[in-house]
């Protein structure tokens, strides 16, 4: 039989906010256990809630990106469950009147095809703090420190039909809270998390299967694995005669393994309720127009302009608008070098490169826009080689320099140019070559491209690998052909 | 509507409370006279009322986004009933 | 001196006729000599008190003219006080010294007033007798040898002041835990309106109902106090930004002009005739001064204990989630595993009142039940203050009785939780609504303290003030003293 593949998301989306949604501690990510958890977070009784502006105005923010309708009286809800990460025995979070309505994603497939994928709605909720499994004499130990900081829960339509598509979303947004500014996309430090649900059914019927959700997966290589590795699961149980149980799963990526959940000992009834310590949130068309006219520039309006701007080819266009960072340092760089194609070849290669290999974002990246955009107007005017280049991007990359021009006289970068001083250098070198030379002559001309090579060796050599090897090569060629 | 003596006892495990079997019949018999007492609301007639959560009209005030707390972990922690490393301990988390 | 208004006190002190250390000292002593026998107290400040008492003595020496500086007052179990134990009346705080401030006590310690310690009071503020407190139940100084209840939940703070071991003592109201009790013990109590008072600090029993307020011998004193509780607080959500008034400049004891309402769903065959004989009384003092009177209706009004009873226990068990041994409080001895930390620390933590409620409250949110039980309460909630409000078109106050009888004895309601609950019947539709409501004393049923009870518009305390205040101008209740009943009690 064949099976199609349905999948929908639930993408945690963590606000970029100093302080948390519901009280005045730092949200800054690696502190020390619980000294980032105030009164209000660690529900110490009596304590109460009081909303962070911030926290509206980047879900709006979201909202109007999504082409979404926002709000405009948005309730708190209690969600009631016991953890010992959640210090008040509920999460407020938004259920009837969330702040983000039905709105729209556009993704681009590899084939170059767009679909839409349509998001339900997108809510404002607090995080869980942390429970540390590490073992203290049998127990758990628990942070807080996570505890109340502002998410979005983004809530899509099952509307993605392969792994392709679901990994193609969350990037997508990925690269528009990014863009926003509203998250600062750290994967690794779980500012984005996502619940995969998926089910399968045979092509051609329109009722769904049932679902599984594979909860908590941090990274689009994960989510990927993990989609494969269920929907395989599914097929061979469907397959086989059984039946697929409605339950919650985890994925070890390292492992590559999935495992349902302890089944729980009872069924959820989280008895959501308005929650009386809070008042509803009105926002005006005044603010929502206020905010909208604010906005950053969106992934899809980026591409278009480096497209125009840049006359960058749709796909490069593609990569350097989706993330922020990103984009920032391109543009940057094409503006100080001026050469917006070669800066475009440098962000998507080399620099691209460093980034996946050391795991880090553009924005967290140790060398700047400005200063890429030096080095690639040092490749352009000849001050360096490429190769040389290369070793001014690892000095600047492990942050042994910061100045392209100092690199280049410390290093001995500096390429020389200079036409009189290398056709010395190139008279010096032939003279103690004449057998090369009378074998160069007597060669055709395919074989002569070759023999160039022969000669280009101990020239770099003799010029301490400083001379130009363009100029190297026309000069030899007009001296060889004389 | 009432309530049996199963139901007190799922309704205490979401609670997260625990009822001895000698005092379920008591506490169904507390429960379902207070249920009594509450289904004279079914006699309203609240066609077209609005559910109201709050005495007043008034709407939320928000808070500029700023870090107000400072780390008070060891005043806070004074109080708890078992810490190591800064970390609340509990009884193992199984997932 | 025990006698003395919080203004006569303040007088007294900035005229050197004594000083706050004497003054607390005072109380301190009466409250070793008789708190054995009526347990009002939980925690009693002593040293605490005394070194606040010298500093506020210092204070006045350099010229301090505070109204409250240096002056005893208690405060009841439910608002935290940094470093002082705070209870709640539960076994589940019996080691909780909270490492912050409720603002009403943060006000209270800005205005330089010296609490003398924390009252007693039904567990986490569930109930109307005291009975359900940890920390052994209250007993009413009017009670003689009967062993009366003081009312609740703020029982202690009631029997406190009314046996004079403090001038006056802070409250809360959830559904008549102010107005009950100083009924019962013969006191002057205010419910603020829902948002006037803050509720930071204030341990929730049902946020959407619960209101700090003053209890005291006197509506004048309730002014004072109320002065100083009052006024927006940005940590609190729920709290109104709105002006707060002048309430001692209020006291004119003018009502000439005032119209106040008498709803005829009280009036009827039901009301205690003893009751009713203080209520005619009432209205004739009143009348003397002016005031107008006029039927009017609240035909909702029997509608309120029920709505109450879903929607408190419904806020009241995801407020008390909270308490599961993790960060404070109890935690069971030596837990198998997680469940069993949870399932243990809360049922030893609780006590049988407050698992009722919760789960009570649990059953009305869960799946299936939520439109039936809490949308539908949440429906009457408003049909109850559209009552309210279409009353206060016509009418300034509404006047009727407290509580259905005056204070009885331990146990004689018998154990069905809704007897005890329909002791509420009055009080309950204030706090539904949030309009403030005062309790003053107004006469005698068999030897024993009665109330009556004025309901007023919203934000209107200052002339709901001033009408307690020109009422006992007039009378002579609120000056009645249990001494020699509290002789007579044993300890």
């Amino acid at each position: 039989m064949e099976w199609e593949t349905v999948i929908g998301l639930e993408v945690h989306v963590q606000l970029a906010t100093k302080s948390k949604i519901f009280s005045g501690s730092s949200t800054a990510f690696g502190a020390e256990p619980n000294t980032q958890a105030s009164a209000v977070d660690l529900a110490l009784p009596g304590t109460l809630p009081v909303p962070n502006e911030q926290a509206f105005r980047y879900a709006t923010m979201f909202g109007l990106a999504i082409d979404a309708d926002i709000c405009k009286r948005s309730v708190f809800e209690r969600k009631n469950y016991f953890y010992p990460d959640l210090p008040k025995g509920y999460q407020t979070t938004q259920l009837d009147a969330p702040i983000v309505g039905a709105g729209v994603v556009e993704i681009t497939l590899k084939d170059g095809s767009k679909k839409n994928i349509r998001i339900h709605h997108a809510h404002l909720e607090e995080d869980a703090g942390k429970s540390l499994h590490e073992d203290y004499h049998g127990m758990s130990g628990i942070d807080l420190n996570r505890a109340g900081t502002p998410l979005i829960e983004v809530v899509s339509e099952p509307d993605m039909r392969n792994a392709e598509e679901a990994v193609e979303f969350a990037k997508t947004l990925h690269s528009i809270v990014t863009s926003l500014g509203i998250c600062d996309g750290e994967m690794s430090q779980g500012s984005m998390r996502f619940d995969v649900n998926i089910s399968v059914r045979p092509k051609g019927q329109s009722e769904f299967g049932t679902r599984t959700e594979t909860k908590n997966l941090n990274s689009f290589r994960f989510m990927e694995q993990a989609i494969a590795l269920e929907v395989e699961r599914q097929i061979d149980v469907l397959e086989e005669g059984g039946e697929i149980v409605q339950e919650t799963r985890l994925y070890d990526g390292d492992k590559h393994v999935a495992r349902s959940m302890r089944s729980k000992e009872e069924a959820n009834d989280y008895r959501y309720f308005p929650c009386p310590d809070l008042l509803p949130v009105v926002l005006t068309d005044e603010y929502i127009e206020e905010v909208r006219a604010q906005m950053p520039e969106l992934p899809a309006a980026r591409k278009e302009r480096f497209i125009s701007e840049f006359s960058l080819s749709d796909y490069d266009a593609g990569i350097l608008s989706a993330d922020a960072g990103l984009a920032s340092l391109f543009e940057t760089s094409a503006n100080i070098s001026g050469d917006a194609k070669l800066s475009a070849n440098w962000v998507m290669g080399e620099f691209s490169a460093r980034l996946n290999a050391d795991d880090v974002s553009a924005a967290n990246a140790p060398i700047s826009g400005e200063a890429l955009g030096q080095l690639v107007l040092r490749v352009k005017d000849n001050t360096v080689s490429s190769s040389g280049a290369k070793k001014v991007f690892e000095k600047l990359w492990s942050q042994e320099g910061s100045d392209v021009d100092q690199i280049i006289d410390a290093e001995g970068l500096k390429q020389v140019s200079d036409t009189g001083a290398l056709e010395a250098m190139v008279d010096e070198v032939l003279a103690g070559m004449a057998d090369q030379i009378a074998q160069y002559k007597a060669a055709d001309d395919k074989k002569r491209k070759k023999l160039m090579g022969s000669f280009m060796g101990p020239l770099m050599k003799a010029s301490k690998g400083q001379g130009n090897p363009k100029l190297f090569n026309e000069i030899l060629a007009k001296k060889l052909n004389d | 509507m009432s309530i049996s003596p199963d139901d007190i006892q799922k309704i205490a495990r979401l609670s997260r409370l625990q009822i001895e079997d000698d005092k379920v019949e008591k506490l169904s018999g507390d429960i379902n006279n207070i249920l009594g007492l509450v289904d004279q609301l079914q006699q309203a007639d609240t066609s077209n009322v609005a559910p109201m959560a709050h005495p007043l009209d008034a709407v939320q005030t928000l808070r500029a986004d700023q870090v107000t707390e400072t780390n008070q972990r060891d005043k806070y922690q004074r109080v708890a009933p078992a810490t190591e490393d800064g970390l609340f301990l509990v009884p193992k988390v199984i997932e | 001196m025990l006698e003395l208004t919080i203004q006569e006190l303040a007088k007294g002190l900035r005229d050197k006729e004594f000083t706050s250390v004497e003054l607390t000292q005072a109380y301190l002593d009466r409250i070793d000599k008789l708190d054995s026998k009526i347990n009002s107290y939980i925690t009693v400040s002593k040293e605490q008190a005394l070194a606040n008492a010298a500093a506020a003595d210092e204070k006045i020496a350099a010229g301090d003219t505070g109204l409250w500086t240096g002056i005893p007052f208690a405060h009841k179990d439910i608002f935290c006080t940094e470093g002082t134990l705070t209870t709640c009346g539960s076994k589940m705080l019996h080691n909780f010294e909270p490492p912050y401030n409720a603002t009403v006590a943060q006000n209270f310690i800005d205005a330089g007033a010296v609490c003398l310690g924390k009252t007693n009071m039904d567990e986490f503020a569930m109930g109307s007798t005291n009975e359900s407190s940890y920390y052994g139940k209250v007993i009413n100084p009017w009670s003689g040898d009967k062993h009366l209840v003081p009312g609740g939940s703020s029982g202690g703070s009631a029997a406190a002041v009314a046996a004079r071991l403090a001038p006056v003592a802070t409250g809360t109201d959830t559904g008549g835990s102010i107005r009950q009790p100083a009924a019962f013990c013969g006191l002057t109590g205010l419910k603020p309106t829902y948002g006037r008072v803050s509720r930071y600090g204030m341990i929730a029993f049902a946020s959407s109902l619960d209101q700090g307020g003053p209890m005291a011998k006197t509506a004048e004193d309730c002014a004072a106090m109320l002065q100083v509780m009052a006024g927006h607080d940005a940590k609190d959500s729920t709290s109104i930004d709105k002006e707060v008034p002048d309430y001692l400049a209020a006291l004119s004891g003018d009502l000439s002009g005032l119209k106040i309402g008498l709803p005829k769903e009280y009036f009827n065959e039901h009301l205690n005739p003893e009751i009713a004989k203080v209520l005619d009384e009432a209205i004739e003092v009143l009348k003397g001064k002016g005031v107008e009177f006029k039927e009017v209706s609240l035909p909702n009004s029997q509608l309120g204990v029920p709505a109450y009873y879903v929607i408190a226990p419904a806020e009241a068990s995801a407020n008390l989630s909270r308490f599961d041994g993790v960060r404070y409080g109890y935690r069971c001895e030596e837990p198998n595993d997680l469940m069993d930390m949870y399932l243990r620390s809360r049922s030893e933590g609780f006590g049988d009142e407050v698992k009722r409620r919760i789960m009570v409250g649990t059953y009305a949110l869960s799946a299936g039940y939520y439109d039936a039980y809490y949308n539908k309460a949440m429906q009457v909630r408003r049909l109850i203050k559209n009552d309210f409000e279409n009353a206060f078109k016509d009418v300034d106050f509404i006047l009727g009785p407290t509580t259905p009888s005056p204070a009885f004895g331990f146990g004689e309601k018998g154990d069905d939780p809704v007897q005890m609950y329909l002791e509420d019947v009055y009080t309950i539709t204030a706090n539904l609504a949030g309009i403030p409501a005062m309790s003053l004393p107004a006469g005698t049923v068999d030897g024993l303290p009665c109330g009556i009870q004025l309901l007023g518009n919203y934000f209107d305390e200052a002339r709901m003030l001033n009408v307690g205040y020109a009422f006992q101008q007039e009378t002579e209740w609120h000056k009645q003293r249990p001494e020699n009943s509290l002789t007579e009690l044993s300890a």
